[in-house]
């Protein structure tokens, strides 16, 4: 009998010795003369966990982690002898930090094998497809539009709205652009789906090409992310195989082909119309809008430019219809959100979970508090232009609304936790930093005035002129953000802001609670 | 497939291979930042010699060429180290401890954080984020990922970019 088992092949198992594990078993097993298939899948996202190893049993998959080279021999011999193992996790999809989520967009991403696109279609993949099909260009986007979805890359924007516009437009050629720069700190739920379930965002495109007729996509990988890009190639290779890409998808009269551009390292290329510019082999600077990508995007043709998140959220929305996904979530935050825990964070990883769930839960039920076990102190969410809550915000439910009600953003669902060894003026001051460094240049708030920003900052904590600088740093701030034509000048203010405004002590002002004494 | 730093040795400058990997995309839609790419993975940095060449395969300015290298981060202008330690400095590894080990980098290589170390062997680049970042602090060693880091496990990536 052979035994089978899954071990992921994602970056982040990588980094954590998954390849070591996946040739120590291997080894182990030659040695005990025992028939393995291993399986190299994407994440589960328990990455606390990994290297995990799930085998598969008569009752399901049972999963054991985190798996080190040296235990390979021990857990060979439990699986085989069916003997206890002190790794054992129990059944997978047991798991209660598994258990609890509602995994829609993630269905697949840990369970099948990214290269296999038999497996992909034995675990009800391409049935959006084939619904989307049947139901032709004009009611696929009233199904995306009725599903609630909004753009998961970080603004927002009603996706059926953004594709209706493309449609409505006659041109001779349209493009259908997938954002997978992610880079946003915190966030890894575009690459895991690349790495873990690269169909799903090529079925998403398809289905995308014949809502708004496009026939050429491009998935714009960041440079940061090789696995996901060769991920990515394979898949497109594997699609174009089966007929799922081509000149006639899935034998229908509909023609789409699609190929992987690299980045090349600039942040502000995942700006959409700054990732545009890069796409034609410009500077990627950011384009004065409008016109809108959609009436004149790559090469000035009708574009939708979508976050990979978006576009693999489709899929299921058109297998289970509009209805079903806009079940989920709170009030114009529908769905599920892909959160991703992260930072000093005891149990992170990626948590599909219905809108609604509070920053506390996230942090202190779900990720456990600190992986340092010192209390939490703040938690930026949305990446570094997102806003650092303290706890006294941990009743925020993740929702567009809410976060944004209290100058916050949930962008691309990145949740980073710190503990109470930061220095909160350190992180205002790495905001403008990271402000100047990244700026296309386009605009003077954004491009000056950073670095003006950490000048002024470094003034403050110096204890120079404390009050007049601190009221410059906000004045600073606000033209920022009126001033500036992106989110890059134009949110950096809100990580400074709340910097300041929830931790003064941190910039040497009397702290709240030596205040009250 | 595009890569920005496999772990692979150079060929030193040669205008007829930088013919030939320009030619191997001149035709695509937006060929640029592919020619680019392909050129440093060629020969691990963008001569400037390139430059002029690119501009006439693609009836393009010079200077537009140059812009275009220059915007972004990842194209060098002069040859790397034999390897290419890459920490990550964006919050999530700033928050489990990133910032000590990027001190003790540069410490150990003697150079400061976007420097080649004296004999040529490393060079220490940020990085900012890897999407490693439930296994921070995170690092690259030559397109290789590596997550949990610590000093113990720093030291050795050190120790083996060193050989
Ligand atoms: C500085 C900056 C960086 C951005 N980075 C990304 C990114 O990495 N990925 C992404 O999907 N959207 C990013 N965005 C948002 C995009 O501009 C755009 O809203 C998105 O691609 C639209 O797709 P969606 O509607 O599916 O979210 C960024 C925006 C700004 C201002
Ligand atoms: S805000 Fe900054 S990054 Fe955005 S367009 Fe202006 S200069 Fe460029
Ligand atoms: S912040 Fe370091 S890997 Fe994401």
């Amino acid at each position: 009998m052979t035994l089978r088992l899954f071990i992921s092949r994602d970056a982040a198992a990588i980094a954590v010795g998954a390849e070591e594990v996946t040739a120590a078993i291997r080894a182990a097993a030659a040695r005990q003369n025992v028939a393995v298939e291993i399986v190299r899948t994407g994440s589960r996202g328990l990455y606390w966990l990994e290297p995990m190893v799930e085998a598969s049993t008569p009752g399901g998959r049972v999963a054991y982690g985190p798996v080190a080279p040296r235990d390979a021999e021990d857990l060979l011999g439990a699986l085989i002898g069916g003997g206890f193992h002190a790794l054992r996790l129990g059944p997978t999809e047991e798991i209660p930090w598994l258990k609890r989520q509602t995994r829609l967009t993630f269905a697949r991403c840990g369970l099948v094998d990214p290269r296999s696109l038999d497996d992909y279609r034995a675990h009800a993949g391409a049935k959006g497809l084939e619904r989307a099909l049947a139901l032709g260009p004009a009611a696929i986007v009233e199904e995306v539009a009725q599903s609630g979805l909004r753009g998961r890359g970080g603004a927002g924007f009603p996706t059926g709205v953004k594709w209706r516009t493309a449609a409505q437009i006659e041109a001779p050629q349209k493009y259908i652009v997938c954002n997978a720069d992610e880079g946003d700190s915190g966030t890894f739920a575009d690459r895991m789906i690349m790495e873990g379930d690269p169909f799903v965002l090529i079925e998403g495109m398809v289905i995308a090409s014949i809502a708004v007729g496009a026939t050429k996509g491009y998935v714009y990988i960041r440079s940061e992310y090789p696995h996901a890009a060769a991920a990515m190639e394979a898949a497109i290779a594997a699609a174009r195989r089966s007929g799922l890409l081509g000149s006639r998808i899935a034998g229908s009269s509909f023609a789409f082909d699609m190929e992987v551009r690299v980045g090349a390292g600039a942040y502000v290329c995942g700006e959409e119309t700054s990732l545009l510019d890069s796409l034609e082999g410009k500077r990627g600077q950011v384009r004065v809008k409008p016109p809108l990508p959609a009436h004149k995007g790559l090469f000035g043709r009708p574009t939708v430019i979508n976050n990979v998140l978006s576009f693999a959220s489709v899929p299921i929305i058109l297998d289970r219809g509009g209805a079903f996904y806009r079940d989920f979530g709170m009030g114009s935050s529908r769905g599920t959100m892909p959160i991703q825990l992260a930072g000093n964070i005891k149990h992170g990883g990626l948590f599909e979970t219905a809108f609604g769930i509070t920053l506390g839960e996230l942090v202190e039920d779900i990720g456990s508090g600190t992986r340092s076990g010192r209390p939490v102190r703040a938690v930026q969410v949305g990446g570094p232009l997102g806003a650092y809550f303290p706890r006294t915000l941990f009743d925020t439910p993740f929702d567009y609304e809410a976060f944004a009600a209290r100058d916050g953003l949930i962008g691309h669902g990145g949740v980073v936790v710190f503990d109470d060894t930061v220095d909160m003026a350190k992180q205002a001051r790495f905001a403008m930093e990271f402000c100047a460094f990244e700026s296309c240049g386009k605009c003077t708030p954004c491009r000056v005035g950073s670095t003006r920003g950490m000048e002024v900052i470094d003034r403050i904590v110096r204890g120079e002129n404390r009050a007049a600088n601190t009221a410059l740093l906000e004045d600073l701030c606000n033209t920022m953000k009126f001033g500036s034509l992106c989110a890059l000048g134009g949110f950096t203010p809100y990580p400074v802001m709340s910097a300041l405004n929830y931790f003064p002590e941190d910039f040497g002002a009397p702290s709240r609670l030596q205040a009250a004494e | 497939m595009q890569q920005a730093h496999s772990n692979r040795v150079h060929a030193p400058w040669d205008k007829d291979i930088a013919i030939a990997c320009i030619r191997a995309h001149r035709d695509r839609e937006g060929p640029l930042l592919p020619i680019l790419h392909a050129l440093q993975e060629e020969f691990g940095y963008i001569d400037e010699a390139a430059e002029l060449l690119i501009a006439e395969a693609l009836n393009i300015s010079r200077a537009e060429v140059h812009g275009v290298v220059t915007f972004y981060h990842d194209f060098r202008r002069r040859p790397a180290g034999r390897h290419v330690l890459k920490l990550c400095r964006a919050e999530a590894c700033q928050a489990a401890g990133g910032d000590v080990l990027a001190s003790h980098a540069e410490a150990r290589l003697g150079v400061a954080m976007g420097n080649t170390s004296a004999d040529g062997g490393v060079s220490l680049e940020p990085v900012y984020c890897l999407g490693l970042c439930a296994t921070a602090p995170s690092a690259m060693l030559d397109g290789r990922p590596v997550g949990r880091l610590d000093q113990e496990r720093l030291d050795a990536l050190l120790t083996e970019a060193r050989q």
